[in-house]
Formats: structure tokens, sequence, C-alpha cells
């Protein structure tokens, strides 16, 4: 038994040993993020090797807000992300309720289709997209550009679909004989139920929202009118910019969601495990 | 399950709408703007003019070179390391799960912008922290923007560092759907972790592997923002040029959409055979 368990203890001492190395490298540019955040310019730009946080993030973020109107364009990302959220949520848990509970004409099809270019990469739409909402509609540097085109997205359909079609149909059959009305059942019965799935899908839309970059880029390139990581995209390559303040700016818009998802990793998981649920 | 065609077109239309106006529709169109000469005023219908450019075009084939060269490198370490990341995480005998859980797992929701900002930064010539490390172990610091090679590495390391986490999440819930007493079984036989490894969580694993493979590969294929913001544009002179930074430049640079159509739909076409090979992989044995 002796052996046995000092096998056990080496064993572990092995993994932490692999671990633990691998951890703090991955940790590492998100610290010298923060850390880089408090220094002044001349500090990040010498010759030594600095590792701890200095205090001049104020500094920095003062820099920043003169380089570019920050405040504003997070603003701007904070009610988009709520919009496009709350909307996604609604739009895909929707069909996904439709998909899962009802058989209808055209079902096959709406399915078939769906999946069938789940996998067709973005850089496909984008051009028409473009040519649409900038010419077409006319809606370049409002927030409808940046709230409605990425709503396409059917991964939350999909993912809605699996959630309420795995609930047991007596319960809504139940509400049914009452003479409930179907969408007051969606609404008040299955809804509910559906919280910590509606959770996980809200916790990563948002984050897409909050993170998306390529196409605020495009459609939203008016000063006025740039999310946080366009606004700060825009300072990166500039000779006369303040890299503090730019790191400032990284910490504004990185150490939010870290905070989120320390506090609800179990959604956060769920959410990105569930893209690989077929 | 009732049949009720209105009740159910009431709860689909909204999405179906959007998702015909902004992803079918799109689709459809960006493969007719393909066939179209762009650039004079009205459009007018040219089968080759985009494609037959295409073929001839070095820029073309440069974006296609370096982004499969980033997909054939970068994909297979970045997989093989999430792998290892989530059997380690998986391991009952690891303590303080929640720290290792947090390094790892972290960089998912760090933005494209916020850490190409980062690692340009870690990775300046002379006062990059990297290069300082490097030098204060006695190494040559590398000019990571200024020569292809470094520069190629750089966004893989880059790329390998954001999703690798991303990966072993993916991976964990897989590992965690294996039953115990698979392994229990085997130990009793006295077969070796390593060799329980090789025979019975790989192969149990392959399907949720060649997922992430498949997500992986679709997304590197469209790399943008690492090549544009960390290598400045794709620099050196090209050296990281990707289909994704082609398309930017000249769909909407010089405003050529027929021909970023046509680059929109080779990739297209590559994510197509990707997703093939993925259904042959993983299809069910007779």
């Amino acid at each position: 038994m002796t052996s046995r368990s000092q096998r056990r203890l080496g064993r572990s001492i092995l993994l932490h040993l692999v671990l633990t190395p691998l951890a703090l490298i991955w940790l590492f540019p998100l610290w010298m993020m923060v850390v880089f955040s408090t220094m002044p310019d001349n500090g990040i730009f010498s010759p030594g090797i600095e590792l701890l946080p200095h205090d001049g993030f104020l500094d920095n973020f003062n820099n920043l807000q003169r380089d570019t109107n920050f405040v504003g364009a997070i603003g701007i990302s904070v009610s988009v992300a709520v919009t496009y959220t709350f909307l996604s949520v609604l739009l895909t848990s929707m069909a996904g309720w439709a998909l899962a509970r009802y058989d209808f004409l055209g079902k096959g099809v709406v399915v078939a289709i769906i999946f069938g270019t789940i996998t067709l990469p973005y850089a496909v739409v984008l051009i028409p997209q473009f040519i649409m909402v900038a010419r077409d509609f006319q809606l370049a540097n409002t927030w409808i550009a940046l709230i409605v085109p990425p709503l396409f997205n059917s991964l939350g359909v999909l993912f809605m679909r699996q959630a309420f079609s795995m609930m047991p149909a007596e319960l809504f059959d139940a509400a049914r004989v009452e003479g409930v009305k179907e969408w007051r059942i969606f609404l008040f019965v299955a809804l509910p139920l559906a919280r910590p799935m509606l959770a996980a899908l809200a916790i990563i839309l948002f984050l897409a929202s909050w993170n998306n970059y390529l196409w605020p880029l495009l459609i939203n390139s008016q000063p006025g009118a740039m999310t946080a990581p366009v606004a700060l995209g825009t300072l990166i390559g500039l000779t006369k910019v303040s890299w503090g303040g730019i790191m400032a700016g990284a910490v504004m818009l990185t150490v939010p969601m870290l905070i989120v998802f320390v506090l609800l990793q179990r959604h956060f998981i769920a959410g990105i495990a569930a893209g690989a649920v077929k | 399950m009732r049949y009720r065609n209105a009740t159910a077109y009431r709860f689909l239309t909204p999405y179906l709408l959007i998702f015909a106006i902004f992803w079918i529709w799109p689709i459809i169109s960006s493969f007719l703007i393909s066939f179209q000469a762009t650039r004079t005023v009205p459009w007018r219908f040219a089968p080759t003019f985009n494609w037959g450019r295409l073929i001839g075009d070095p820029a073309f084939f440069n974006a296609l070179k370096n982004t499969l060269l980033i997909l054939v490198i970068q994909v297979p370490v970045m997989i093989s390391l999430a792998v290892v990341m989530a059997v380690l995480l998986n391991s009952p005998l690891l303590k303080a799960r929640g720290l290792y859980r947090f390094a790892f797992f972290a960089p998912v929701v760090v933005g494209e912008v916020a850490y190409s900002a980062v690692f340009r930064l870690m990775f300046s010539l002379d006062f990059g922290i990297v290069n300082k490390l490097l030098n204060s172990v006695g190494l040559e610091k590398i000019d990571w923007f200024s020569n292809v090679t470094p520069a190629m590495a750089l966004i893989m390391i880059a790329v390998t560092w954001r999703w690798a986490g991303y990966n072993a999440i993916i991976i964990l819930a897989g590992l965690q759907s294996i039953p115990d007493d698979v392994y229990e079984a085997a130990t009793l036989d006295r077969v070796s972790k390593l060799k329980q490894f090789f025979y019975i969580t790989l192969p149990l694993l392959k399907p949720v592997i060649v997922f992430c493979a498949v997500l992986s590969i679709i997304g590197t294929m469209q790399l943008f923002t690492e090549p544009f913001l960390i290598t400045e544009r794709g620099g050196p002179g090209g050296g990281t040029e990707t289909l994704g930074l082609l398309l930017y430049r000249q769909g909407f640079r010089s405003l050529n959409f027929g021909y970023a159509s046509a680059i929109a739909y080779t990739m297209a076409g590559l994510a197509i055979a990707i997703t093939l090979v993925q259904l042959w992989l993983t299809r069910e044995p007779k």
C-alpha cells in the first residue's frame, strides 16, 4: 500500500510541476497588461525589467482619453452589448422553442438551412452585409448597424432548441389543458425553466458583442460612433500615442469580463461547451 | 408534438427574417457579386473578371500560402496543448483546480484588440519584456516584427494563447462524459495510465477533437485582427498577410467588392471541404 500511495504522491508532484509553469506562462500576458497600464511610457520603454504594477493608471487613463474619447466609446459598447444580448436571446429562444415543440410545414427545410450553413465562414456575408447596411439602408455609424446584422447568429437557436426539447412534454400539455395560450406557456412556463441555459447563452452573446471587432470597424468608423475595441484599435500603430494609455484601455475592456468570468464561470463554461452539442 | 403552422411561424418569423436578410441573402449575393466587375458603374456581369484575376494574383497566393502555413502548424499545436490542458485539469490529484482553470480559460474573455496590443508591446524589439527575458538568460533577442519567420511565429503564439483554453473547455466536457468504470476496469487489468490515455481516452475523444479542429481551422482561415494589429497590416512586407486581411484590403480599402467576394468564396470552398472531411472522419461505423 505504501508504494502505491508513494506513486500517487509522485504523480501528483509531477502533475503540478508540469501545470504550474504552463499556467504562469498563460497568465503572464494578462499580468503584463495590468503592469503596463500602471507604468508611464518612459517606464514601458526603458531597458530594465519591470514585473510589478506602479501607480500611474489614472495618468494613463487621462492620456487615453486625450487620444480618443474612450469613455464615450465604452458607453456605446455597453449599450450595444446589452441591447444585442436581450434581442438575440429573445429571438433565438423563440425560434428554438418553435423548432423544439411544434411540427409545422417547412420545419425540415428551416433546420436543414440552419445546419447546412453553420460552418460557412463569416467572411462570406461580410461584403453584401456592408453594401446593404451602408449603401442600401444608409445606416452606417448608427446603433442599428451595430446591433441588428449580428442577430443572424444561429448557434443560439440550436442551443435553445436543445434546451426546450429536453423538457418533458407533460409540463406544457398540462397548461394547454387549462386553456393557457401558447405564447404564455412559452413566456411563463418554458423560459423560467430554461433559466440556466438562458444565462449561459446571454453571457456568450454579451461577450461576443463586447469583443466584436471586424464588423464595428467596417460599419461604424466615424469617431463618435466607434465601439471601445475599435476606438482602441485606431491607436495601435500610431507614432505619437501613449502606450500606457492603450494598456489602460485594454484593462478597462478586459478586467470587467474577467470578473464576470470568475463570478459566472459555470455558465460561461456551459455556454462554450454547448457549442459542441450537435 | 402538435401540427401548428400559424403558432410555430409566429415564434419563428422574427428570427427567420433577420436570418434571411443578414445571412442567407448575403451568402447568395456574394456568390453573384464574385461574377461581376464592380469597379464600373453600373456593375456588369463578367464571369471570369475576378476569378481570372484570382488565379494569376501573386498577392492572393501569398495570402493563401501564409494562411495555410498558419493552419498547418498552429492548429495541431494548439489542439495538442488543449488536450494536455484538459487531461491534466481533469486529474483527481490536482490541487487548487480553480486557479489553474482560471489561468487557462481567462484568455477566452479577452478581446482581440486588447490582447493584440499587449502582445505587440511584449514582443517589441528593444523594450519588449520577452526580449528582455531572453537577454537575461543569455539568449539573443529576436526581431519579431522585421523578419517573416519570427513574425509568423508571433502570430501563431498569439492565436494559440487566445484559443487553447477555449478548446480545452470543450475537450474537458468531452472527457467528463467518459464513464469512470471504463478506467476502473482498465486499472484492474493493470493497464498503465499512459496506455489508458492512448487506447481509451484519445479514441473516445476523437469526435470532440475533430470538432475542435474544424472550428479552429475555420476560425484561423479567417484570421484578420492579429496580422492587422500585431504585425501591422500583415507586415513585414506581406509576410503575415492572410486571406482575411487580403479580403479586408480588397473589399474595404480598394472597395473592390467583386474581387473580395471571390476571395471570400475561396474561403467558403475551403470551409466546405474541411467540413466534409470532418463528416467523413466522424461517420458512424457500419
